[in-house]
């Protein structure tokens, strides 16, 4: 007994890290302390947590230095407390005699709305091109040819055609998010595994019920992905789409702004988007999680 | 042989020719022909690229022969029904599904009664040995479970004739050994007639009643036999078998005849 304490030594013991020193990133865990190899193992590389605390200290402090000291002018640059004034102002008055709360609104609307038209129109046209070769040949020249347009090359035309109005901007949101339906919709479809399709015929399902019961719940998870791109692509789009043209929105509102060189509702602007982004994919992460708990699991 | 009044599973001079894109033609099958009674356990072996997978796959009804035809008790396959089930190696499952709505997607997809469907779903997990899963999502379940899954959903239908494509191939060798046991337990219990394909001569031997070795280029017959040790395993221990004098002789002298046409593959191809 004696004997074997002899041989392990307590200092292990003694250098337990504590939790808080893991929580940021300045220990690894019990199973990283082990490895030897850590250079090229990414599971070994931490969070790193201090460090990024040590970036956003850093950041605010140097805004408030320079803004402070007016090293830097407010007309590029507005300080800490005209960025709150102006907030606190935002929030009572709004911006242009229209409510903060609204310009946001519009433009989320905006996305949804373009998402939702474009994933109605999208899946089913991806299916299809999923499971006719007629379909397929149909579509594939459009497809292909749009693949690569970025929507914002494609501004110009909604405004000659549809102006600058509402349905403009929707169309022009609905076919962002339509080819990157149409595109994850496909390949949902075309990834499934032959064998699941014939085990269904096998079990004695028609072919309504292998495309129900087999090809769309397989695809679900590339479709989800799908939407969630398109969120993404929609909100950068519907952003600069506000900036071109339009009265209301986040992006008309820092366009706007910027006219009248108020550099505060600017910035508040882009941090606005910044958020709204950041949250939509939150949001898209959990519901897939929640709704697609097999995703990878084939 | 006429396949209209037979009992059984008839693969009646079954050919599968391939025409290459760059010209020239792959002979996958050629004038196969074998007849199984009903409850019979035939095991098919052979090297790879004998045509055995394409064999299961043409009586399963995925593939229409180029020549020949195959008939199930007097009609003509046609094309793939639940009168015929598939076991497949892995990967087969619907991980969107829980362990019960896999294994009664057969039932439901035919519109069988729901307390029906229900009843014999418990009385199969039950025989897998999978009681307590039912509510389990499959992904959940390790690939030995899996596969218990895959042979009750297949049973749930109640086929005439179950074809197994390596059912066990993706198994590690000790769960392997116990899934045996429980697919001659099922067979004795169930009296269905299957066609079990493997790439294991041990398998082979121990799960079939009768043993088809094939060759390939062109893909065909190249030996039967008639085995007694599937017999055997209802009342002796699947080890006491594998280590009988007469399983080891079996087994050497087929493994001796498929390395033979491996090496001929192989010299064939150096050429």
């Amino acid at each position: 007994m004696t004997e074997s304490t002899n041989k392990r030594p307590v200092a292990a013991e003694e250098k337990q890290p504590s939790a808080l020193m893991m929580w940021l990133g300045i220990a690894d865990n019990s199973f990283t302390r082990q490895k030897t190899v850590k250079f090229g193992d990414a599971t070994a590389v931490n969070s790193g947590r201090l460090y990024s605390i040590i970036t956003v200290v850093a950041l605010l402090v140097l805004w408030w230095v320079t803004t402070a000291n007016g090293w830097v002018k407010p007309i590029y640059w507005p300080s800490f407390e005209a960025v709150g004034a102006r907030w606190t102002k935002l929030i009572d008055q709004g911006f242009r005699n229209v409510p903060l709360f609204e310009h946001v609104y519009i433009s989320v609307y905006r996305v949804l709305a373009g998402v939702f038209f474009g994933a109605l129109i999208g899946i089913p046209l991806g299916f299809a091109m999923g499971l006719s070769s007629v379909a397929k040949g149909l579509f594939d020249p459009i497809v292909e040819f749009m693949r690569p347009i970025p929507p914002l090359a494609l501004i110009p035309l909604f405004i000659l055609w549809l102006g600058i109005d509402e349905t403009a901007k929707i169309s022009l949101l609905f076919l962002a998010a339509l080819f990157i339906m149409i595109i994850a919709a496909r390949s949902g479809v075309s990834g499934v595994k032959i064998s699941k399709v014939h085990a269904a015929y096998s079990l004695g399902a028609s072919k309504f019920q292998v495309l129900k019961n087999v090809i769309l719940p397989n695809a679900l998870p590339e479709i989800f992905t799908g939407i969630r791109t398109a969120m993404g692509v929609c909100w950068g789009t519907v952003v600069a789409a506000e900036l071109v043209a339009a009265e209301k929105g986040v992006g008309s509102m820092i366009m706007i702004a910027k006219n009248f060189l108020q550099t505060d509702t600017v910035v508040i602007g882009i941090i606005i988007i910044g958020i709204i982004g950041y949250g939509i994919e939150m949001i898209m992460r959990l519901l897939e999680r929640w709704l697609i708990p097999w995703r990878g699991k084939g | 042989m006429d396949g209209a009044d037979h009992n059984g599973l008839l693969v009646d001079d079954v050919s599968m020719v391939f025409t290459l894109p760059g010209g020239g033609s792959v002979h996958a099958l050629k004038n196969v022909t074998m007849n199984l009674a009903s409850g019979e356990l035939l095991s098919v072996l052979g090297p790879s690229g004998c045509g055995k997978t394409t064999l299961l796959n043409i009586i399963a009804g995925f593939l229409a022969p180029t020549e020949g035809a195959v008939f199930l008790n007097g009609h003509q396959v046609k094309g793939p029904a639940a009168e015929r089930g598939m076991v497949f190696q892995q990967g087969a499952l619907f991980e969107w599904l829980d362990v019960r709505k896999n294994i009664s997607f057969g039932p439901r997809m035919m519109g069988k009664p729901r307390k029906e469907t229900k009843e014999k779903v418990d009385h199969l997990l039950n025989i897998v040995g999978l009681g307590d899963f039912g509510d389990k999502p499959v992904y959940q379940l390790s690939g030995g479970m899996q596969q218990r899954v895959a042979l009750a959903r297949c049973l749930a239908n109640d086929p005439d004739v179950i074809l197994m494509d390596e059912p066990l191939g993706a198994l590690d060798a000790l769960t392997r050994e116990k899934m045996q046991g429980l697919v001659l337990k099922l067979w004795k219990e169930t009296g269905k007639t299957i066609v079990l394909i493997t790439h294991s001569v041990e398998e082979a031997l121990f799960l079939g009643e009768r043993l088809i070795v094939m060759a390939p280029r062109p893909g065909r017959i190249h030996r039967e036999y008639r085995l007694p040790f599937a017999e055997r395993g209802l009342t002796i221990s699947p080890r006491e078998i594998k280590a009988s004098p007469d399983f080891i002789e079996r087994r050497e002298e087929i493994l001796s005849m498929i390395w033979e046409m491996e090496e001929e593959i192989m010299g064939g191809a150096a050429q």
